[in-house]
């Protein structure tokens, strides 16, 4: 403090110095808790830290589920309402018990024949890399999650944290 | 063609698609000293476009790229590590 008021030029060259070379980063919105949409924020997180960014994930709305330490492991696809669902049935038919339960097993056999990981096991990918998890803090009052509910690691925050990291973003998409 | 290029690590990534390679190669790239160079086999046909992305954002240099239908072949030499380490 005493250098900064004799000689704040200095300070300004050293601190200019010693600042590393600013990252690309980039920040998601993850809004929604099927199986087939828990995969696109998670890729794009992984793939952007193994490029070196910064990539941070803003669970909000039925997105809480892609992180809830339980619903995280049974995430389901359906086929109502779902012209491009895994198993194609009349929408009269997909009302029925067990067509969820169907559309989702075979997705999740889609997944393992492609080689692809779990969603629990991209989290660890992307937890592994840094990728920050930001946890909507209101969607959890209104949904009723608590904080024990999470994946460990989640930052706890509103939609002002979530901005202020978003607002040095070189990309910004809602998923 | 890439005769001459001295390897330090080879990744075999066959059967694997986006983002496997690239996240399996920057795992290894992020730890390979700077100079070092990784030979990475690829059979996802996206990674024709995805590896030379990679190398580009991470500041790596592609040595060479041999495309032999199925199977895609890449070297890739790490490039100066900045930043938190990370890189």
């Amino acid at each position: 403090m005493t250098i900064l008021a004799e000689n704040p030029g200095a300070v300004a060259v050293a601190v200019a110095e010693q600042a590393p070379a600013k990252l690309k980063r980039i920040a998601l919105v993850a809004a929604k808790g099927t199986l087939d949409q828990a995969y696109p924020p998670l890729i794009l997180a992984t793939t952007a830290a193994s490029l070196g960014w910064e990539a941070g994930i803003y669970f909000t709305f039925y997105g809480l589920d892609v992180i809830h330490k339980k619903r995280s492991r049974r995430l389901k696809v359906a086929s109502l309402a779902n012209p491009s669902g895994p198993v194609q049935l009349p929408n009269l038919l997909g009302a029925i018990p067990g067509a969820t339960a169907a559309a989702t097993a075979v997705m999740n056999k889609w997944m393992r024949d492609a080689k692809m990981p779990p969603v629990t096991e991209f989290i660890d990918m992307a937890q592994g890399l840094g990728v920050k998890f930001f946890a909507c803090s209101t969607s959890m009052g209104v949904m009723r999650v608590a904080e024990k509910d999470l994946i460990d690691g989640c930052l706890i925050a509103g939609a002002a944290a979530f901005l202020d990291y978003a607002a040095t973003a070189d990309v910004q998409l809602f998923i | 063609m890439n005769d001459t290029i001295v390897v330090d690590e080879t990744l075999d990534t066959s059967g694997l698609l986006c983002p496997l390679p690239v996240y399996k190669a920057g795992l290894i790239l992020n730890r390979l000293e700077t100079g070092k160079v990784l030979h990475l086999i690829t059979t996802d046909p996206g990674s024709l476009e995805d590896i030379p992305a990679l190398a580009r954002q991470r500041g790596d240099q592609l040595l060479g790229l041999e495309n032999k239908g199925t199977t895609q072949l890449f070297w890739l030499k790490k490039g100066p590590t900045q930043g938190d380490g990370k890189k």
